[in-house]
Parts: C-alpha cells; structure tokens; sequence
C-alpha cells in the first residue's frame, strides 16, 4: 500500500508541475505577457515599464524558475487591477464556491442516489424506464439553460426563492440545484449500475436463503457493497461541480470564483484568471488522487495490478 | 481516473436522427428558412410576445431587447453551433489522432513526451482550460474553434494511441514495413483505416460537448461576439430579460439542448455498435 501511496502521489506532483508549466507557456503563447496585464490604451513605454517592473524583461528559464518557485510557497502574484496578492483575493471568494459546490453535492446525491437505487433493484419496471429516461436528459442539459429556467419558474413566476447574489441561505437553492442536476444523471446511473452489478451474487441469494426480506437485504447488504464505486466517483465528482460553478455562478450573480473568473477576463486581470484555473487543476488533481485511493483502499486488485489511471 | 465502463441504457434511436438531421438542415439553409433578417433591429418592436405582430413584422417566437426576430436569430445561430463544433471537432481529432499515432509508432522519449502532455491537459477542467485559453488569445468565433482544438485533442490522442499500439504488431503492418513504406503512408495507408472507428466514436460524443462549450463560452461572454448570434450569447441576453421577456432565453435553451440530447443518443448507440476501447 505504501509503495502505491508513493507512487500515486508522485504521479499526482508531476501532473501539478505539468498544469503549472502549461499556464506559464500558455500565458506567453502570444509572445508577450505584458499585453494580457496593460489596459488597452498604454503607450509602448508603459508597457516597457510594466515588463522591467514585473521581471519579464529577464530571461524566460529564470523567471520559470520564479513561478515555480513563488507557486510552492502558495504565492500567486498580484492582481493587476486591484493591487493585492491573487491568493487574497481568491481566499475572499473561495467559501461561496465551496459553500455552492457543497449545496449541488447535497441536491446530487439527495436527488441522484435514491433515482439510482430504484432503477437498479426494479429495473423492469415503467417507473424505472421513465427515471432512466429523465436520468439521461439530465446529462444534455446545459447548466446555463437549467439555472434560467429555475429563476423563471421558481424565482419570477412563483416568487419563492432569490434568483441572484448570495444574501441568505435561501440565495443558495436555486444555484444548488442547477449545478447539482448534472451530477445528480452522473450519481444516479453509478448507482443504479453498482446495485445491477451486486444483485446476482451469491451473498444476496444467501441473506434471502436465510429469510431476510427482499427490503432489508436490500438495506443491509446490496446498498453496503453498492457504496464503493459511488463513493470513488463522488470526489470525481466534486472537481467537476467546481468546475461547473464558472457558469452557473454567471447565471445566479454568485460571488464566488467562477464569477470572479469572469470579472477577472473582462477586467483583463490575467494573473487572478490564471490562479484560479491553477487552484482548479489542482483540486481536480487532488480529488482524482483521493478517488483512486479510495478505490484501491477497498478493493486490492486496483493496486496490486498496479494501474489505477 | 477510474474508467468509467458501464453499459449506459439509452432512449431509443429514432426519435434523435430526425431532430439531428432537422438543424442540419435549419443551418445550412439558414438564409433561405429565417422569416427576417438576423440582425435588423425594430426598436418599436422591442420584446415583443411570441405570435405578436409589430410594425408589419411578425414574431413567431417573439422579439429580442433590439427588436431583432428571436426565430432568425435562432436559425442562423444553429449554423454557427453546428460551423464551431464541426470545425473544433475536426481540428482537435486531426491533431489528437496524428500525435497518438506518432506516440504509438515512435514510441521511447516522442511517445513518452507526448502522452505525459496528454495526461497533463486531460487532468485540467476542460471548462477551466478553455478560459484560461480564451483569456490569452481573446474572445471571437475564430479562437473559440482554436480553443477547442487545443483543450480537446488529448481525448482523440489517447484512444489513437491505444488502438494504434493493438495494431502496429499486426503481421500485415510488418509487411508493409518490409515492402519499404514510410512512416507517413504506413500510418496513412495502413493504421488509420484499422483505428478509425474508435476515433469517429469520440468525434460524436465530443461534437454535443463542442456545442455546449461554444455556447458556454459565449454564454459568459468569451465566445462568438454579438451582433453575431450564437444560442449561448442569445440565452445570455435571455437571462437579463428573464423578468419581463421568459421566451428570449427558453428557445435557444430548448434548441441546444434537443441538438446535444440528439447527438449523445446517437453517439451513444455508435459506441454501443463499435465499441471497445473508445473511452
């Protein structure tokens, strides 16, 4: 296990030091850093300014150098329409996208696992079918086109809830549950094919053998064994919900780090863009990381065939 | 990551390839099909209902907040979703597929460097990947394909790869080898006719993925720039009108989303038929 551990965690460094390269490279793609900081209407001695200023006058290995080195110590450089460290900044708005990523997680899971459930242990039947049905629209559905329609239905035709900003818990729901519907397709069709997969074994045959009833095996057996896969892929899961709140933040006015990513484009503040799609990375890295490990803690054949990608 | 392998019950087919063949047909006649012109404005006919008459104009699906026909706009912008996603799809599987046949041919530091970027991008939020992508070259119909194709091409890289490597063992790849064929004609010639049907699976099940990206990102406003009209741009409107006018965003919505259900039905049934090794 501990040379598994060490071997995943390696993996998971390179594929962090590989994000970090790609942003860097991709910053200077279009040959000069400086024109993504200036406003549009600097002269060509501002800017020559700016590149003394910011050190990209200094050859490109020693500034690489000066990125990695500032990322391991959690330094994100500044903003550049604000003035204060990028890390500042996203640390302010990082509670909204965890508190909104948490909320869809509920609705996903709340909604996705007893949808799943059902459709695995009555598989024939037509309410199954039509579950099925919803379960796989929910994957078309764009978020943006979700979350409009919620704040039609609920917020403006209805009145009920608050279609924008984040003002009590209640600015949470609408948000929640158009980020949650996607995961929720995702959480109900694992579920439903862990269960498929666990209703022909033996121990299920056995437990009804002994005269348990057809719930409680059910209950007590089928959903036990059926919890791993589902576990595995809710930290999947996560990243994606993380990712997905860019948009969904957009439709809802969330203050979280998918607005402030747009803010951040439109103000053209590249190096907050750029820290918070390296914050993404990273999450999406590390929950990748926690799901293999997950999945190898409980079923060994993972890891002694030693490929867990 | 975890493959995720499951056999992926899916609405019937029949419904989707008419729905499918109906916006092709929309986009390509688009001049032809739109009642009006895409972008002339009524300012007397703002927000007009759906079925509303406005100074001699008709709306079927009602009125944008310029005055501009919401159904010509949606027509014409079926043709710049389909144009994007068909161009990304092309550009990101023509590159994908090149490298990951190179990876698997050439093998040692080529094929290492190679699918270690692969892992690299594939690990990075597609969503997160083409923001930081569009922040650096700028919003336009032009970047957003160049955006796909890059963000997009590990996915077509890696099943390339892998089929590739099934194949090069091959005893008539040795032959060809033998009877003196180069590189380029022995993955020309001989590797990709055996490796196309995995590639054309992703190609499907990534095209309703291009469309929703191109409609995301222009949603958020780093996409296909207004006046142009794009489904995402017009439901991005839609949700500042949402209050008073419920039908700007609604039918662009409805129609991205029957393109992409349809496109993922079918491409779900492809991969069903070819199967094996495609995701």
């Amino acid at each position: 296990m501990a040379a598994f551990l060490a071997a995943r965690l390696f993996q998971a460094m390179i594929a962090l030091w590989g994000v970090a390269t790609l942003v860097f490279f991709l910053a200077r793609m279009t040959g000069d850093p400086v024109l993504l900081l200036a406003p549009e209407n600097a002269t060509e001695a501002d800017l020559q300014q700016l590149r003394v200023s910011l050190g990209f006058d200094r050859p490109l290995p020693v500034q690489y150098a000066d990125f990695l080195a500032g990322l391991v110590q959690g330094d994100l450089g500044r903003s550049v329409a604000q003035g204060v460290p990028v890390a500042d900044i996203i640390a302010a708005r990082l509670p909204y996208t965890l508190w909104l990523a948490g909320g869809a997680l509920v609705v996903a899971l709340g909604l996705g696992l007893p949808a799943g459930i059902y459709m695995g242990v009555r598989r024939q039947s037509r309410g199954a079918k039509a579950l099925m049905a919803l379960v796989y629209a929910g994957q078309s559905l764009p978020t943006f086109w979700s979350g409009i329609l919620l704040i039609l239905v609920f917020g403006i035709t209805l009145g009920w809830l608050p279609t924008s900003g984040a003002r009590s818990v209640s600015s949470m729901i609408l948000p929640s549950v158009a980020l949650g519907l996607l995961s929720m397709a995702t959480f109900a069709r694992i579920a439903r094919t862990s269960i498929l997969d666990e209703m022909p074994k033996l121990y299920v045959r056995a437990a009804r053998a002994r005269g348990l009833g057809a719930r409680a095996t059910v209950v007590r057996h089928v959903l036990r064994n059926g919890a791993i896969p589902v576990i595995s892929v809710a930290a999947l899961e996560i990243a994606n919900l993380l990712a997905g709140a860019v948009i969904v933040e957009t439709v809802f006015a969330w203050p979280g780090l998918g607005l402030l990513t747009v803010q951040s484009i439109n103000a053209r503040d590249f190096p907050v863009v750029q820290g918070v799609v390296l914050l993404g990375a990273a999450a999406a890295i590390l929950l990748n990381l926690v799901a293999d490990l997950l999945y190898s803690a409980v079923d060994p054949r993972i890891r002694l065939g030693g490929r867990a990608t | 990551m975890i493959a995720r392998t499951l056999p992926r019950p899916r609405p019937a087919l029949w419904p989707f390839i008419p729905i499918l063949a109906g916006f092709v047909l929309v986009a390509v006649f688009a001049p032809l099909i739109a009642p009006h012109d895409p972008d002339a404005q009524n300012l007397l006919g703002r927000l007009k209902a759906p079925g509303t008459t406005a100074r001699d104009t008709f709306y079927l699906l009602g009125s944008d907040e310029l005055g501009r026909d919401l159904l010509s706009r949606i027509v014409h912008g079926a043709r710049i979703s389909l144009a994007v996603a068909i161009a990304s799809v092309v550009a990101s599987g023509i590159i994908g597929t090149a490298l990951g046949m190179v990876a698997a041919l050439r093998g040692g530091w080529t094929g290492t460097i190679i699918m270690r970027v692969v892992d690299i991008v594939l690990s990075i939020p597609p969503i997160l990947l083409a923001i930081i992508t569009v922040a650096v070259l700028g919003p336009g119909i032009v970047n957003v394909v160049v955006v796909l194709a890059l963000t997009r091409w590990p996915r077509y890289a890696r099943v390339a790869y892998g089929q590739t490597l099934s194949v090069v063992t091959m005893p008539y790849l040795r032959i060809a080898r033998f009877t003196g064929a180069g590189p380029v004609r022995l993955l020309w010639r001989h590797v990709l006719p055996n490796i196309i049907g995995p590639i054309i699976v992703v190609a499907t099940l990534e095209f309703g993925l291009m469309v929703l990206f191109e409609a995301g990102l222009s949603f958020l406003g780093l996409g296909v720039q207004p006046p142009t009209p794009s489904w995402g741009s017009i439901l991005s409107t839609g949700r500042n009108y949402v209050s008073t006018a419920w039908w700007i965003a609604t039918f662009p919505g409805l129609c991205l989303f029957l393109l992409v259900l349809s496109v993922n039905v079918i491409g779900d049934t492809l991969r069903d038929r070819v199967d094996r090794g495609s995701d």
